[in-house]
């Protein structure tokens, strides 16, 4: 956001992990910080703890993949150890860390750049990492190990290291060149406590779904049973890579808009316009001081809070085009659907992507897919898989603006029960995702999105649209198995009335039989289409009710 | 008169019928015409309820007609039978008599006797024969007492000696013979219980007459009793029933027709009918005001639905009893006349009413 100019400071962010951890660096240990915050963290509990280090090293090994336009291969490996204790290592393909930057990288909470650009990516603070090693120092006392090589021709470089918790410095315990087979790539190895559980919010789960969100990755894991399962890429085709860009106008709130205008270096509010924002251009700046009343000339820091409300007023007036998105990068119609099909058996796929749309000046894409049928029960709730940006969210399905959206559709249209206010009920498979430059999450754990009213409609118009293709599947689906009963129904009866037939008639019962049995062969589209039968029972029922209306004491039915 | 073999050989040519259309490649249907209000005329001049010509078209070959296409093709095979062995069923009979499970399915061919009655009414309009004539009986539900003498199956029945329970009308009236009728009128009456006390207080004796009853519903033999006698002894018939809109109902039935039996109309209305009570009028004049009970709901449709009907539309006695009921909002039973005197139906009542020719048309 405003900050983009001034890399370093972190005032201008609201973040507060941020601002706190910078105010207090010099009073307090890393340690207290990391026990105060550890719910935040996603280090709550010993299950919680073992994904969160995975998690965080499988988003750095993919980020790092797709800036170095390499088809990410990773590897997963979780070891027993005892105790509560395991063994977590991580490997991947990517272009490898250089020498210098190792020790801060994982042993220095906040280091990075993301934090800074207006650039979709999965970390985002800086802080996964390098906490993942920090917890494993607090709970086994042991060193995180890391490889890195970037080159062919180059040495890989080996550490041992561990974070000073009182200056939040790396502290390098050994280090050394070795030989790596690979050609480029990082490894880290972490001993941790931890607690392996299968079930929806294990590392098992939270793999086969990064690898739906990911279908140009590989991934190999071998859980703590020994099991190991291979996530095959689906395609070859790296993901478009996301560029930082400007805020847009619509939406930036007053807030950011006051600190944006007290740090800008632009010396007029036209060219502030300009050069802070994206898709505005010299004409749009002047709609938008017309609109709000505003002359074009003024200096930046000589607006008075009432000139910058004006200024927003004029903004929400003027017409802008939509933001850039080049800085968000979705999976796309074609590869979630294919991601979805290689990880989920069912027997009918679908997938939408919608267009770019703005939240607070930050863009994003709804992406949805559906998986329905196969061996999925049919009398559960949907099963929900929600991802921003390519990262599933396995904790707070409840708190997350996915959630909300698809209880807040009505499902019954496409084929499924639902209860007021509740889940859909069916053989489902929900894929909902959001990619942006900044997902707002309703925590630091990063685990469900905010209710965003953009984001809410957005999702919703995904999942109606793809509901729309679920409901005519299911819909046709359910008439071939409606003609296919009727068929049946007259199969079943033909032999019952050909023998009452013979009764009355004393023609042979083979022969009438064989003769209906024909006519429903040839009629089987006379049946289908037969609308009038229809047309007919209704009237039945009608005088049926009439007749129970009627039937008082007046018959003798014995 | 039907015999057997005619009503047997009826049947068989609709089945002939059916199967000619099959092995024509055509799909069988049975043309049945449609029994509701909808299709019941009102005869003026016979004042009778009738069926109009409305025809419901049944193929088998059409989902929602294919069970009730199998259902009467099995009652009629079922009747077929029992006209070749000279038998009788009743009605509960024939409905497990075709009562099963088609094979492959979960679908029994009926599941409750209200399908298998209905499959028997389709085939009397089908075949045009009464069910007594398919052989196909309802209950006997009826006693009567009085002073006739009857013929029935040989064995000469004397309705003055049958005891306290009275002689139970069978459900085929057809080839009773009266012998010798003293009687003057038939008191035909809703409720078995006031039929007791008329019973026991000899009422029948002491009146000369006919006292009939059913257990709630009024059976075909019992109509066609009344009729025979109303026509071949020019007995006038009194009802006495509740005075609530199905009491009204029961004399309707007994007077106009049903709209269930419009088909057999000819050999069912009683045009000499009359009403005895309870009317709005006893109400007042017996001083039955405290023990009306209050209206329900259903009561004040059904109600509504009587005032509409064409064969009361017309009567301005009829309109104004259902008008007085309206704004009572309340009915009453006959033997709330009880609360003025265990036997006062028979001692004040019946004979004032009688004497007064007190009643309605």
């Amino acid at each position: 956001m405003a900050g983009t100019k001034k890399k370093g400071t972190t005032d201008t962010m609201n973040k507060p992990i941020a601002e706190e951890l910078s105010k207090n660096q010099r009073d307090i240990s890393v340690a207290e910080f990391f026990e105060r915050n550890r719910h935040l963290l996603g280090f709550d509990n010993k299950r919680k703890a073992l994904l969160t280090v995975v998690k965080e090293a499988v988003d750095n090994s993919l980020d790092a993949c797709e800036e170095a336009k390499q088809l990410p291969e990773i590897i997963i490996q979780i070891v027993e150890m005892g105790n509560d204790r395991y063994r977590v290592i991580i490997e991947d393909n990517g272009p490898g860390i250089v020498k210098k930057q190792i020790p801060n990288i994982f042993a220095k909470l906040l280091y990075g750049s993301k934090f800074h650009t207006m650039k979709q990516a999965r970390g985002q603070q800086g802080i996964g990492i390098s906490a993942a090693v920090l917890y494993a120092q607090l709970t086994t006392g042991r060193p995180a190990k890391i490889w890195s090589k970037i080159g062919a021709n180059q040495p890989a470089h080996y550490y041992e290291l561990h974070i000073d918790t009182q200056t939040n410095n790396p502290e390098i315990m050994r280090e050394e060149e070795v030989t790596w087979k690979k050609t480029t790539g990082v490894k880290i190895e972490l001993d941790i406590d931890a607690t392996y559980q299968k079930g929806d919010q294990s590392v098992d789960s939270y793999l086969k779904q990064t690898a739906i969100a990911n279908p140009h990755a590989t991934f190999i894991y071998t859980n703590p049973k020994a099991e190991q399962f291979v996530f095959a890429r689906a395609t070859d085709k790296l993901p478009k890579e996301p560029t930082a860009i400007k805020p847009h106008p619509y939406g930036v709130e007053l807030g950011i808009m006051l600190k944006m205008l007290k740090n800008t270096e632009c010396r007029t509010l036209q060219s502030f316009l300009t050069q802070e924002f994206s898709r505005v251009g010299p004409q749009t700046a002047k709609d938008i001081c017309e609109g709000a009343g505003l002359v074009p000339s003024m200096k930046p820091d000589e607006l008075q809070l009432p000139h910058v409300e004006k200024l927003i007023e004029g903004i929400k007036k003027t017409k802008i085009v939509a933001p850039s998105t080049d800085c968000i990068s979705p999976i796309g119609e074609e590869l979630l659907e294919k991601g979805m099909r290689k990880e989920i058996s069912a027997e009918f796929y679908t997938a939408v992507s919608r267009s770019p749309e703005v939240y607070k000046g930050i863009p994003f894409v709804v992406e949805v897919a559906m998986a329905y049928g196969g061996e999925q029960p049919g009398d559960q709730p949907v099963h929900i898989l929600r991802f921003a940006n390519r990262v599933p969210l396995l904790y707070q399905q409840g708190a997350c603006a996915s959630t909300k959206a698809i209880v807040q559709t009505n499902w019954r249209p496409y084929g499924l029960s639902q209860s007021q206010g509740a889940l859909p009920v069916g053989p489902l498979t929900v894929i909902i995702s959001l990619v942006s430059v900044w997902p707002p999450f309703t925590s630091e754990a990063k685990e469900a999105v905010a209710h965003y009213p953009e984001i809410l409609k957005e999702t919703k118009l995904a999942l109606q649209e793809a509901g729309r293709r679920l409901g005519s599947y299911v819909n046709k689906k359910r008439r071939i198995a409606d003609q296919q009963e009727r068929i049946s129904i007259f199969e079943n009866y033909i032999p019952e009335v050909a023998n009452a037939l013979s009764d009355l008639s004393g023609v042979n019962k083979e022969k009438i039989e064989e003769s209906m049995k024909k006519m429903l062969e040839k009629n089987k589209e006379y049946i289908q289409a037969h609308k009038e039968a229809h047309k007919v029972e209704k009237v039945e029922k009608k005088s049926k009710e009439e007749q129970v209306a009627l039937t008082g004491f007046e018959d003798d039915n014995g | 008169m039907t015999t057997d073999k005619q009503a047997k050989e009826k049947i068989e040519d609709l089945g002939k019928e059916l199967v000619k259309e099959v092995l024509a490649n055509k799909p069988p249907i049975l043309n049945v015409p449609v029994r509701a209000l909808s299709n019941i005329v009102f005869n003026k001049q016979k004042e009778a309820l009738e069926l109009g010509n409305k025809i419901s078209e049944r193929n088998f070959f059409n989902v929602a007609h294919a069970k009730k296409f199998l259902q009467t093709l099995e009652v009629a095979a079922k009747s077929k039978d029992l006209l070749a062995l000279g038998k009788h069923a009743s009605l509960r009979d024939v409905f497990y008599m075709i009562k099963r499970t088609i094979p492959n399915t979960k679908t029994n061919i009926v599941d409750e006797q209200s399908e298998s009655d209905n499959a028997i009414e389709d085939l009397e309009l089908l075949t045009n024969l009464s069910r007594e004539q398919l052989n196909i009986n309802a209950n006997k539900m009826g006693s009567v007492a009085g002073q006739v003498v009857i013929e029935d199956k040989g064995d000469e029945i004397d309705w003055s000696k049958m005891g306290s329970g009275g002689w139970s009308i069978p459900s085929n009236v057809e080839e009773i013979k009266f012998k010798k009728v003293k009687a003057k009128y038939v008191i035909y009456m809703e409720k078995a219980a006031v039929w007791e006390r008329l019973h026991e207080d000899k009422f029948w004796e002491k009146q000369n007459c006919i006292i009939m009853s059913s257990q709630g519903q009024t059976t075909r033999g019992i109509r066609r009793l009344l009729q025979r006698l109303s026509q071949e002894h020019n007995l006038p018939i009194y009802v006495l029933a509740d005075f609530d809109p199905w009491g009204f109902y029961i004399y309707s039935v007994l007077k106009f027709g049903s709209i269930n039996l419009a088909h057999m109309s000819g050999s069912m209305t009683l045009s000499t009918a009359r009403f005895l009570g309870i009317t709005a009028d006893d109400i007042e004049k017996y001083g039955l005001k405290k023990q009306l009970i209050a209206f329900k709901d259903v009561d004040m449709t059904r109600l509504k639905q009587l005032q509409n009907y064409e064969w009361f539309k017309h009567s301005k006695d009829w309109q104004r009893q259902f008008k007085m009921m309206q704004t009572m909002n309340a009915k009453a039973e006959i033997q709330a006349l009880s609360s003025r005197g265990i036997s006062f139906i028979t001692e004040k009542y019946l004979p004032e009413k009688i004497k007064n020719e007190d009643f309605l048309m």
